[in-house]
């Protein structure tokens, strides 16, 4: 076995996850408030107003990188229930099911900041344009995965069935990504681009790319805490749970 | 990787194909069915059905904005090919001027579009105020035809 593979198995080692999780978590949620509140700070404070839409441009630095954690999450939860369901890894499935919860939050806050962007901007809280439409059903996919995670009893069934709902729903993150191509809508295309200059001002932009790193950092961070917690419940019969629960600490 | 493992991924790559390709022939199949909007040359081509309510979309023409009484304004849009004047009672969103974009709900009345509703569509440029305009004076200078909607080209 080289070493990837070896680590691969390692970290899919409920004990050695679990003992990960424990260190990386609070570093990693330091690390999303200290650079979430220098982009506020960034976007809030020293970015200029916007030559047409003035200040009320400034809630973008909360609905694009939201908008871009929505799909983020969404992929990552689907790449997760691909080897849940291949190789049946246990720390996939708990994975998924525990990232499922912060992408749906992440939407939530896309559709309601857009919201209240689009009502002063547009003149309309709410239109059924390609994109909207589509990053609802995005929200729909996470409420369809979480509810049927919920729905069944034995964890690791459910969890089965929903990581095949998940994986399946991954359709709709292109659409998502593309409608501002595909179709005449209400909503602009993509500012910030890959490829090619992006269409905003750099002293814009940094704060934006800024916020982007804190909301992936926190949703690891995030993920890993809701993980541990599913893994002990999961695993709550075994002798190393059964350490931790009674304050022997971590098993070597 | 075992013989199970091999068949699952199989399975599992086989209903994502399957999945995926019906979506993309159902967004092919939207994408020629399902418009948004209207602009002022198709409907003057004819391609929307009669009484029905629809969306214009285009750009407010330069100095056609005529504001009557109360809270009335006509205004005529444009997609450079064709011009629809548009008839409208009510408050404009904020970012409503000409040669701005915008998108109005409502539907043909004597040759005309009276509109219900009216949505102004903003563009991916974003642009401090001071560049913005240090970019028109250049455009002034150079004589470039300026236009409101990107300025960062």
């Amino acid at each position: 076995m080289n070493t990837l593979t070896l680590w691969f198995h390692k970290f899919g080692s409920p004990p050695v996850f679990h003992r990960i999780a424990v260190r990386l978590a609070p570093w990693l949620f330091g690390i999303a408030v200290v650079s979430g509140l220098a982009a506020l700070y960034g976007g809030l404070v020293a970015a200029p107003a916007d030559y047409q839409q003035s200040d009320a441009y400034r809630i973008i630095f909360i609905h694009v990188p939201c908008a871009w954690m929505s799909l983020f999450a969404y992929f990552f939860m689907a790449a997760n229930a691909f080897i849940a369901l291949v190789w049946r890894i246990k720390i996939s499935e708990i994975l998924a099911m525990a990232s499922a919860p912060v992408g749906a939050i992440f939407t939530a806050i896309t559709l309601a900041t857009g919201s209240i962007w689009g009502k002063p901007m547009w003149g309309t809280w709410w239109t059924w344009d390609a994109r909207l439409t589509s990053e609802l059903v995005l929200l729909f996919l996470y409420l369809g995965v979480i509810g049927l995670y919920n729905a069944i009893e034995d964890r690791r069934q459910a969890a089965r069935a929903a990581a095949f709902l998940a994986l399946v729903g991954i359709v709709n993150v292109p659409i998502v990504h593309f409608s501002v191509n595909w179709w005449n809508t209400l909503h602009q295309g993509s500012t910030v681009r890959l490829l090619g200059p992006s269409r905003i001002d750099e002293s814009m932009l940094w704060p934006l790319l800024l916020m982007a790193l804190a909301t992936h950092v926190w949703f690891f961070a995030s993920v890993l805490v809701r993980a541990r917690v599913s893994l002990v419940e999961l695993e709550g019969g075994k002798e190393w749970a059964r350490q931790i629960a009674l304050g022997k600490g971590e098993p070597a | 990787m075992t013989p199970t493992r091999k068949r699952r991924l199989m399975l599992v790559g086989l209903i994502l194909l399957a999945v995926g390709t019906a979506t993309a022939l159902t967004v092919l199949a939207l994408q020629q069915n399902m418009t948004y909007l209207y602009t002022p040359s198709e409907i003057l081509a004819g391609k929307v059905p009669a009484g029905a309510r629809f969306r214009i979309g285009g750009m407010v023409k330069e100095h056609s904005v005529e504001r009557g009484q109360s809270l009335t304004v006509g205004f005529v849009v444009t997609d450079g090919d064709g011009d629809m004047r548009v008839e409208y009672e009510g408050i404009l969103p904020d970012l409503f001027r000409e040669k701005q974009s915008v998108i109005a709900t409502g539907e043909m009345q004597d040759g005309h579009f009276v509109a219900t509703e009216v949505l102004a569509k903003h563009d991916e440029n974003y642009v401090p105020r001071d560049v913005a305009e240090a970019m028109q004076k250049a455009h002034r200078k150079h004589s470039v035809p300026e236009t409101a909607d990107q300025p960062a080209q």
